[in-house]
């Protein structure tokens, strides 16, 4: 036996198939180093042009004047005040919807077919494209108006903020423990008020990593505000009429060939990427000691 | 019955108010959970609005050009004809590009998170990647068109249509000017866009694969891509193809990057370095400037085509991956 299993691998076949083993074992390492090189290289170069564009064009106009016409000096603050206004709108109204839907699937209806099916098209809501939401918000609230305005715009981002908040907060109350529902029910409290006291309580931290999250994504969408809330060139607080916003501006000044235009949305585009990605570790941190260990 | 109950309570010496403390309790509490069942029905009822909303608008591009539609490429606003198989076009093979690019470097990153990746390093990595999904859109559009379309243009493209220029197939496919904005590029940024989707999903479902069944390939002597290629991917093909189609979903449905970078022109080239454009590119680009009935309606059945084709793929996913879920016990 021992002789056999010896000369098995001695062999010079052996040796071949051993070192061809090896080979593909280092290709493969390498390979996949290299894509994790690869993938992470994006985030190392937007990030490096949007800080070499964006700072070349922020100064404390931008934050303090309106946009400008062709060829003048301005900045975006009608811009950022309407992004505020909407997605602060459309978070205040898209919330509560989405932290009750998650409520009812995770402690009403955890096993039965509603939830599974409410669970199945809100997951496709999550990823289903913006613009068509757009669309959507267009055609039942824009058209019946006659007009773009800020209204519409936060009943698009609203839409776009419930799928967020009701994946996260039913995650979240899943994760509260049984016997913290039982203990409740033990002193004879009924179930909202165990809901209301006990669970909003324990899954508190997810539900706002979620918000916040949901924020996040709304505040850099364009796709839905394109023709819901349209743009406005002017400084406007009137919700029922077009109102401007970051996204907006800087899709509509990046694509127009005027250089004032084009580094004014270069630092729109640093403003909004920054209050994402800081939201976005936020979030995470809020969310870290409890259930990512 | 509840007098019965009532009288029974006040004799055990529970007063008056107390019983309408407990009644409005209880009012409140089906009152609550009335509310959490409307909110969860009200999802359904967006999906639902959407669907109907979106086939009330395309009703009059439909009837005035029927199925022919989805099969001729003219677009022209001025004789009012329209026709989607370019913009359908466009989505599909940007897409098939993006996850050409995307699906390999994806599985490599999750290879690497799972397999070799020192620990200290998993987090860092892990939160870098998700980052690069939390950059909006319009700034992945912005970098491509001022950034990366010039390089690609100066580059890259000169140097593959001098590569591919004497293969007879090929040359067709990379032809032309190297304009820097086109399909290919769309495509290229598209899979930067969708790469973090298909990364975490992957790494997530590489995670399920019990360790026993790893330690004991390890144990027969195999290296570590014998047992990533034999173990770990067979075991979780289904969850790495959810993944795949999620980002798929992504992908056809990604509107301001691309429509930064296609270069929106109606038309069917071979050359993939021509402009082109999506479905979601028209639309954002065209439907605020778009006069009369028929012209709207036409991009709006656009956005119907695009919903549907996402729906499916989407739907698809989740598919996958709750069996990809039953399978890991949870």
């Amino acid at each position: 036996m021992a002789t056999l299993g010896n000369s098995a691998v001695s062999s010079p076949a052996a040796q071949a198939l051993y070192a061809r083993r090896r080979r593909g074992n280092v290709v493969l390492l390498t390979l996949s180093f290299a894509a994790t090189i690869f993938g992470l290289a994006w985030l190392v170069l937007i990030l490096a042009a949007l800080l070499y564009q964006g700072f070349a064009g922020l100064s404390l106009e931008v934050f303090t004047e309106t946009t400008p016409p062709p060829g003048a000096a301005g900045g975006l603050l009608n811009a950022i005040m309407g992004s505020l206004v909407m997605t602060i709108i459309g978070v205040v109204v898209g919330t509560p919807i989405g932290i009750m839907a998650g409520t009812y699937m995770a402690e009403y209806g955890r096993h039965n077919k509603l939830t599974t099916v409410v669970r199945f098209i809100n997951d496709i809501l999550l990823a289903a494209p913006s613009i068509v939401i757009g669309l959507f918000v267009y055609e039942v609230v824009v058209a019946p108006m006659g007009h773009f305005s800020a209204i519409a715009g936060s009943i698009a981002l609203a839409i776009l903020v419930i799928p967020v908040v009701v994946r996260t907060t039913e995650d979240m109350l899943s994760l509260v423990p049984n016997t913290m529902r039982e203990a409740t029910a033990a002193l004879g409290l009924p179930r909202s008020v165990m809901i209301q006291k006990v669970a909003y309580r324990a899954a508190m931290s997810g539900i706002v990593t979620g918000v916040l999250l949901a924020i996040a994504r709304v505040s850099g969408e364009t796709a839905p505000l394109l023709f819901t809330a349209l743009n406005n060139q002017f400084w406007s607080t009137d919700l029922n009429a077009p109102m401007s916003s970051l996204p907006v501006t800087i899709f509509q000044f990046a694509l127009s060939p005027y250089p004032d235009w084009q580094k004014l949305a270069w630092s729109g585009a640093l403003l909004i990427t920054f209050t994402v990605l800081a939201l976005n570790i936020v979030a995470r941190t809020f969310l870290s000691p409890r259930t990512s260990k | 019955m509840a007098d019965a109950v009532m009288t029974g309570l006040q004799t055990a010496g529970i007063d008056n108010a107390k019983l309408r403390r407990l009644a409005r309790l209880r009012v409140g509490d089906s009152t609550f959970r009335g509310l959490t069942l409307a909110a969860a029905l009200t999802v359904l009822l967006l999906l639902g609005g959407v669907i109907i909303s979106l086939i009330y608008g395309s009703i009059p591009a439909f009837s005035t050009f029927g199925l022919e539609f989805l099969t001729t490429q003219r677009w022209n606003p001025v004789t009012e004809k329209f026709g989607a198989l370019a913009p359908i076009y466009g989505t599909v093979v940007t897409s098939i590009i993006a996850l050409l690019i995307a699906v390999p470097v994806g599985i490599g990153i999750a290879i690497f998170l799972t397999e070799l990746c020192p620990p200290w390093l998993k987090r860092p990595i892990g939160v870098a990647i998700e980052l690069l999904a939390g950059i909006p859109s319009i700034i992945y559009g912005i970098w491509g068109l001022f950034v990366f379309a010039p390089f690609f243009q100066t580059t890259i493209q000169p140097a593959l249509i001098a590569l591919f220029g004497p293969v007879p197939v090929l040359s067709d496919f990379f032809a032309g000017p190297p304009y820097g904005i086109g399909i290919l590029t769309a495509g290229i940024i598209l899979a930067i866009m969708v790469l973090p989707f298909i990364t975490s999903i992957t790494r997530d479902v590489f995670d399920t694969v019990p360790p026993v069944l790893k330690e004991a390939t390890y144990g027969l002597g195999c290296t570590t891509a014998e047992v990533v290629t034999k173990v770990v991917l067979p075991y979780s093909r289904v969850g790495v193809i959810g993944g795949i189609m999620l980002g798929l979903g992504r992908a056809l449905g990604e509107t301001m990057a691309v429509t930064f970078v296609i270069g929106n022109a109606h038309k069917i080239s071979a050359s993939i370095m021509a402009p082109g454009t999506t479905i979601s590119a028209s639309i954002a680009n065209e439907f605020t400037e778009a006069v009369g009935d028929l012209y709207t309606s036409s991009l709006i059945a656009l956005g119907l085509i695009l919903f549907v084709i996402t729906f499916f793929v989407l739907a698809a996913a989740r598919l996958l991956l709750m069996r990809m879920n039953v399978k890991a016990g949870n």
